[in-house]
């Protein structure tokens, strides 16, 4: 990577480059095919290339909805568990449950708690999540499934806020908003920690893995796919889409 | 016409496509003698006499039909809804380093965006000089345009294992990769363009797709080697990768690669999307959760023999497999018949690339024996494929993602070959 950026730092810095980059610039346009121009290619990374526009205010706040831990990226507004379950009955129910338990496979959203250590694991934004931030982000951008971005700013707080209320997380009376949104904490905020592979996992390093006679006695089978048989059958080939 | 399905290539793909499905034995190690003339070869057959289609009958051609087994799956009963769903690389059917873009699997969280190249835009901005707008035509402009083998592994691959031998397959086990030539320029030319501010630390992909995916990255990892590509394998994105534009994030995991790349947010702080705390988090025994494991580790599998790619004849055999690592280059891999008690070292074979898939081979004579079949790879920076043990007494059973221990094929004495756990 970095030698063949070198190479063509290189090959930018005696000019040979610089002409055939010039040819395609000429035939998109001519009219830019100034000494100035073409002196901007050979100048070194970091210096200005002139492609692309300045963005405009309106269009990165057209884009720009994501949400941070701390707030940041919030818009006004506000919403109570009250209107969210309306919300939630009409719009979300029908795949994540009146209640958030999921509705066949779709995701289960409330409970699990206290689940974490146990063979079965319920990952929710009440038992698992670090922050409330990533569910409104989340719900805002894309929820519901196949029709997101189509909530408000409110009826995302709402919705919010019912599902802290499902993970009894906040009472039935409260009202999520941009003003009290930080003060809400998730349980499971401090069970989570950075990549420690490189010492939790040390013992993987191992120069000389062996190769002969590594095991005491012949390896013996313990468990086999077939007993669970859950392989797709293959032999009724793929469906045709 | 004689039938063709009679001819040994034509079983191996058939057993091949049936898996286990009754796998006989083509016997002995000498070759077989011939009773009868074949007719194959005394006839003339209809391919050889009567002129075949012309040019343009497929102006964008397509594999033989006798490949058509030859395709991606995905096992229905994983996912609620196919548009938030995974299928998986063909990998016992593949051979050297380079994925076909049509058989490099899927991973959508909202389907596949059909975006018209004139209408889509890639925005800069946040802890920036100058926020940019760019159109394909400005990206294709760039100098520097670069061109790189990569692998992509999703973190998930093999994550149904945690547990036990699940998934009779190694495109069902470890399928979740690809390995494909990109075009693009470096992310790094296009942060320089708008000028990164110095309290800058990470940056947010945001996918155009409707599930608005986006991923915090470490901002040195942006300068350092990703790029933002619009062609695989020398011919445009395929609109399940991202097409027009995506993001490649060499040797992490793959929900990092963002696809149908519209947004670079770049702040001070990880945004923590759902893709990187509800998911892509790997919970420990004790209850807590390791976040931003974004390297993939060193990992291999023998593709052949596999569970859909069962051994036909005793005598001489190509065993054959893949190895990568998010840390470099592939140093070595060893392989094992026998379960981890003995092992020697393949062939590597074609380019060993950092962060990119090796082929490696072992020729070897098959006796008829059982096996217990294994491969286990090293990276440059000394780092040794661990079994899955090894893996479950650090991370417990409910991690799902980075599943990179050794797996084991039991090879049945007809040739069978099933997905199993050992002692
Ligand atoms: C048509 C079915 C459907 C509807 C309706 C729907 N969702 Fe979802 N929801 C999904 C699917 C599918 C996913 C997982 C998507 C993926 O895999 O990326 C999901 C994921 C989520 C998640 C993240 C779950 C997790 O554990 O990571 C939340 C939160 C959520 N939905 C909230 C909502 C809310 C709130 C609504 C209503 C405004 C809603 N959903 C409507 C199907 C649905």
């Amino acid at each position: 990577m970095s030698k063949s950026r070198k190479t063509a730092a290189i090959a930018l810095a005696i000019g040979i480059v610089a002409p055939v980059l010039g040819l395609a610039q000429q035939q998109r346009a001519p009219s830019q095919m100034t000494p100035a121009a073409k002196s901007e290619h050979v100048a070194p990374a970091g210096a200005q290339i002139n492609l692309g526009r300045p963005a405009l205010p309106q269009e990165i706040a057209a884009w720009d909805i994501d949400v941070r831990p701390d707030g940041l990226g919030l818009p006004p507004g506000k919403g109570n568990v009250k209107q969210g379950e309306e919300i939630f009955l009409e719009r979300c129910a029908a795949c994540h449950g009146e209640f958030g338990e999921g509705a066949g496979r779709w995701p289960v959203l409330a409970g699990g708690a206290g689940s974490l250590k146990s063979d079965n694991p319920e990952k929710t934004l009440g038992s698992f999540w670090p922050y409330l931030s990533t569910s409104w982000d989340y719900i805002y951008r894309s929820m519901p499934f196949g029709n997101g971005q189509s909530l408000t700013p409110d009826e995302t707080y709402a919705v919010v806020a019912y599902l802290l209320n499902l993970n009894d997380i906040v009472k039935e009376d409260f009202e999520l908003s941009k003003e009290n949104f930080a003060s809400v904490k998730l349980p499971n905020e401090g069970a989570f920690y950075d990549d420690d592979r490189e010492t939790a996992e040390k013992a993987f390093w191992k120069k000389n893995p062996c190769m002969e006679n590594c095991k005491p006695e012949p390896a013996k089978v313990t468990g086999r796919a077939r007993v669970i048989d859950v392989t797709p059958d293959s032999k009724t080939g793929p469906r045709v889409e | 016409m004689m039938d063709r399905a009679e001819t040994p290539l034509n079983r191996r793909r058939f057993l091949g496509a049936a898996g286990l499905a009754g796998a006989g034995l083509a016997a002995g190690a000498l070759p077989a003698r011939a009773a009868e003339p074949e007719a194959v070869i005394t006839e003339v057959q209809d391919w050889s006499r009567y002129l075949g289609e012309g040019v343009q009958a497929h102006p964008y051609g397509s594999p033989s039909k006798y490949e058509k087994d030859v395709v991606r799956r995905d096992v229905e009963w994983l996912t609620a809804s196919r548009e938030s769903s995974v299928n998986f690389t063909p990998l016992h059917a593949l051979d050297g380093n380079v994925t076909p873009s049509g058989l490099a699997f899927e991973r959508h969280h909202g389907g596949i965006a059909d975006i018209d190249p004139a209408k889509h835009r890639l925005m800069i901005h946040g802890l920036v000089d100058r926020p940019l707008v760019f159109t394909m035509d400005d990206l294709k402009r760039f100098p520097g345009r670069v061109h790189k083998l990569y692998f992509l592994e999703c973190a998930a691959n093999s994550g149904m294992e945690w547990r036990g031998a699940q998934l009779n397959g190694c495109q069902f086990t470890h399928g979740m990769i690809h390995n494909v030539w990109y075009t693009g320029i470096p992310l790094r030319t296009l942060l320089e363009q708008a000028g990164v501010k110095t309290n800058a630390k990470w940056l947010l992909a945001e996918g155009g797709d409707a599930s608005m995916m986006t991923r915090s990255i470490p901002l040195q990892k942006a300068l350092d080697d990703c790029i933002v590509a619009w062609g695989m394998n020398g011919e445009a994105l395929r609109p399940e990768q991202g097409y027009p534009v995506r993001l490649v994030v060499p040797g992490w995991e793959g929900n990092m690669w963002i696809k149908w790349l519209r947004r670079l947010e770049v702040g001070d702080e990880p945004w923590q999307a759902r893709e990187e705390t509800s998911k892509y988090t790997d919970l420990m025994a004790d209850g807590r959760s390791r976040r931003f494991t974004f390297i993939m580790d060193a990992k291999s599998v023998v593709t052949n023999p596999s569970p859909q790619a069962p051994l036909l004849h005793k005598g001489p055999n190509v065993l054959s497999g893949i190895a990568w690592s998010g840390r470099g280059r592939i140093e070595r891999v060893d392989v094992s018949l026998d379960g981890g008690r003995n092992w020697r070292t393949a062939r590597l074979e074609g380019p060993v690339l950092s962060r990119s898939m090796t082929r490696f081979y072992v020729d070897f004579d098959w006796d008829g024996r059982e096996l217990l079949v294994q491969s286990r790879a090293m990276d440059e920076t000394g780092y040794v494929q661990p079994t899955k043990n090894e893996l479950r007494e650090v991370r417990g059973l409910n991690s799902i993602y980075h599943n990179n221990g050794v797996q084991t094929w039991l090879v049945h004495a007809n040739g069978e070959t099933e997905n199993v756990e050992i002692s």
